[in-house]
């Protein structure tokens, strides 16, 4: 008998280790279910991080862009329309008007990490005969590559844009058989091209982007697309990436400007990450339910076998609270020694996974990560629910009239 | 000479079952009676008297439909069961015919329980006082035997032992030696009786064997819920 324990304590460890069995079994229980929760989090959490960087390190998380452009019917002198249909005006290249206020008022603004500039414009790339539609993105590379980590992505040359030097993709390299250190002209809509040095070659990681994005130095970008000193949007990331939507409509509020966050121009995605979220949040809870059901009917069994025991306790002078706490330690015990098992039984379901889910290359499908907070969130739940789910087995144990409980 | 202080005091104890309803019984009919310090009492009667009940309510383990109990000159009418938890813990100690350890600690812990249960005692002072009381009932040997592992006559001793550990100033005991031999039952009861001379604890017992009862320093006799003689023993 330990002496610093509490008679509770002592009581309920020993009750617990009198009922071998049925304590190993409804341990197990519990570590199964924990191992369920703590693999499934973790993998939902591995699942939304690698969607999260895939889509974030080729776009910004907040965009702002000019005004749309809309009709401005004709009005008579009634307020009654002149026009009998309006037709929707086409949406020209223009700039941010103010842009540099609104950027230095995005700077300042503690949510935001970075705010960069971008000219983006449709244009050809002419080599010789051959010619590729391409998207020219004019860009201040020491705030743009902290949005997009373009360096990263480099497969050859290095990522230097002067004026005179543009960036591209992989596939319109191939497209156009250019290499590093040749030259490519670059033709915009309104008639004015540039002839630019092909200084770096990166993979995005997809054909389509690696043949129609291009990057070039802003000034450039300006100049071939006809937006002297303007830009046509400005690209921000914010402190928490998921706040995103909320600081656009902030910032739509404020000026009359599109904001569109990352959220909201990946719907769909996020769409089934909720889809998947919520279907894991009814998994472990059912688990967990599961789990609460378990340790309550092992604890009922027990009250109901320990019922004379625990008439003795009471005319021992035990208080009904005391008898209560016993049974609550139990359940509190039963939970924390699940978790435990549980914690490591997931972590052999997420190394088991990093084994088997790779790709034909042997690189990982993506990273689940097993970070300590999960497995003292597992820790705490499970006391908590151990503890919740002896509270009916112990107030039935406290309830007990000591006359009958002694009598049998 | 100063009078014997009285350590229970019952008056006018009635108890009823099944009250408001159809079968309503009343198994104590006013029972008066009081128990002086050190004193050695019998408790007989038939089956059914009210015999338990009567024990049952005089170790707050049961209340009275109407009627007065003092224990240690203490009313316990207005007490809420925390109160009365804390008085049967303090001053009465259980002796039961079938002598309920707690099987899942040894012979030790299961005197050292009520001082835990009670708090306040130091491990040192807890430890020596059971392994004390454990010798003085003739199991100092058998103090880390667990419960279960102890014959009838054994257990019932530890229950003994159990009973004193916070030197209660009333022992109840329901029918200690109904369920051991002739030669345990003898063993037992002399062992209450010199546990109640040498400690000076009030003794309450309930018994069927009149030969045990005789050896009382006085006999109560307890028929269909009334007290119907009180003596001392021949």
């Amino acid at each position: 008998m330990n002496r610093f324990l509490p008679f509770e304590w002592i009581a309920a460890i020993r009750f617990l280790r009198e009922g071998q069995a049925q304590t190993a079994l409804i341990i197990i229980g519990v570590a199964v279910g924990v191992g369920v929760i703590v693999f499934m989090s973790a993998l939902l959490a591995g699942l939304q991080n690698n969607f999260s960087n895939r889509v974030l390190s080729t776009q910004a998380q907040v965009t702002v862009l000019p005004p749309k452009d809309a009709a401005r019917p004709l009005r008579g002198k009634g307020p009654t329309l002149e026009v009998s249909a309006i037709q929707k005006p086409p949406q020209r290249l223009r700039s941010i008007d103010q842009w540099q206020n609104i950027r230095a008022e995005l700077v300042a603004n503690p949510d935001v990490l970075v705010a960069a500039p971008l000219a983006t414009g449709s244009a050809f790339a002419i080599r010789g005969t051959a010619s590729k539609a391409i998207s020219l993105t004019g860009i201040e590379p020491e705030t743009y590559f902290r949005i997009v980590t373009v360096p990263q992505k480099m497969v050859a040359g290095t990522t230097r844009l002067t004026t005179q030097d543009i960036l591209i993709g992989t596939e319109l390299a191939n497209d156009l058989g250019v290499g590093i250190g040749e030259k490519l002209r670059v033709s915009a809509a309104t008639g004015t091209s540039q002839t630019l040095t092909v200084t770096g070659i990166f993979d995005l990681g997809n054909k389509s982007a690696n043949q129609r994005v291009t990057y070039v130095a802003l000034r450039t970008a300006q100049s071939v697309l006809d937006l002297t000193g303007g830009v046509s949007s400005l690209e921000v990331n914010v402190t928490d990436m998921y706040a995103a939507e909320a600081f656009a409509q902030a910032m739509r509020g404020l000026h009359d400007l599109e904001v569109d966050s990352w959220i909201k121009t990946n719907e769909q995605f996020f769409q089934a990450i909720r889809t998947q979220t919520i279907a894991n949040l009814s998994i472990r809870f059912f688990v967990g339910l599961s789990v609460a059901l378990g340790i309550a009917s092992v604890l009922v069994v027990s009250v109901v076998q320990r019922s004379r025991e625990i008439g003795i306790l009471r005319a021992m002078g035990a208080s009904r609270r005391q008898i209560l706490r016993v049974f609550l330690t139990q359940g509190a015990v039963v939970g924390l020694s699940g978790s435990v098992f549980g914690s490591a039984l997931g972590a052999g379901f997420v190394l088991l996974w990093r084994w088997f889910a790779r790709n034909p290359d042997g690189t990982p499908f993506f990273v689940v990560p097993l970070q300590p907070a999960l497995f003292l969130t597992a820790a705490v739940l499970a006391t908590l629910t151990g503890i919740l789910a002896a509270l009916v087995p112990a107030l039935r144990a406290a309830r007990l009239d000591p006359v009958v409980a002694i009598r049998g | 000479m100063a009078e014997p202080r009285s350590v229970l005091r019952l008056e006018g104890v009635r108890k009823s079952f099944g009250i408001g309803t159809d079968v309503e019984t009343e198994v104590l009919h006013g029972i008066d009676l009081v128990l002086q310090q050190g004193e050695f009492c019998a408790l007989i009667g038939p089956s059914g008297s009210g015999k338990s009940t009567l024990l049952n309510i005089v170790g707050l383990l049961d209340r009275p439909t109407s009627g007065r109990l003092l224990i240690e000159e203490q009313d316990t009418t207005m007490m809420d069961d925390e109160a009365l938890t804390a008085l049967r813990g303090k001053y009465i100690g259980f002796v039961f015919q079938y002598h309920h350890l707690i099987s899942a600690f040894t012979a030790l812990e299961n005197v050292m329980m009520p001082m835990l249960v009670g708090k306040g005692f130091p491990d040192s002072d807890m430890r020596d006082r059971a392994a004390s009381l454990l010798d003085q009932v003739g199991l100092g040997k058998f103090m880390n035997n667990m419960a279960n592992n102890m014959s009838g006559g054994q257990q019932q001793r530890v229950a003994i032992a159990r009973a004193l550990a916070m030197q209660p100033s009333l022992v109840l005991a329901d029918e200690p030696t109904g369920n051991l031999d002739t030669r345990s039952a003898d063993s037992v009861f002399e062992l209450m009786r010199e546990t109640n001379r040498s400690t000076g604890a009030s003794v309450l017992l309930i018994t069927h064997n009149l030969d045990l009862a005789q050896r009382a320093d006085r006999i109560i006799e307890v028929i269909d819920g009334q007290i119907v003689a009180k003596g001392t023993a021949a």
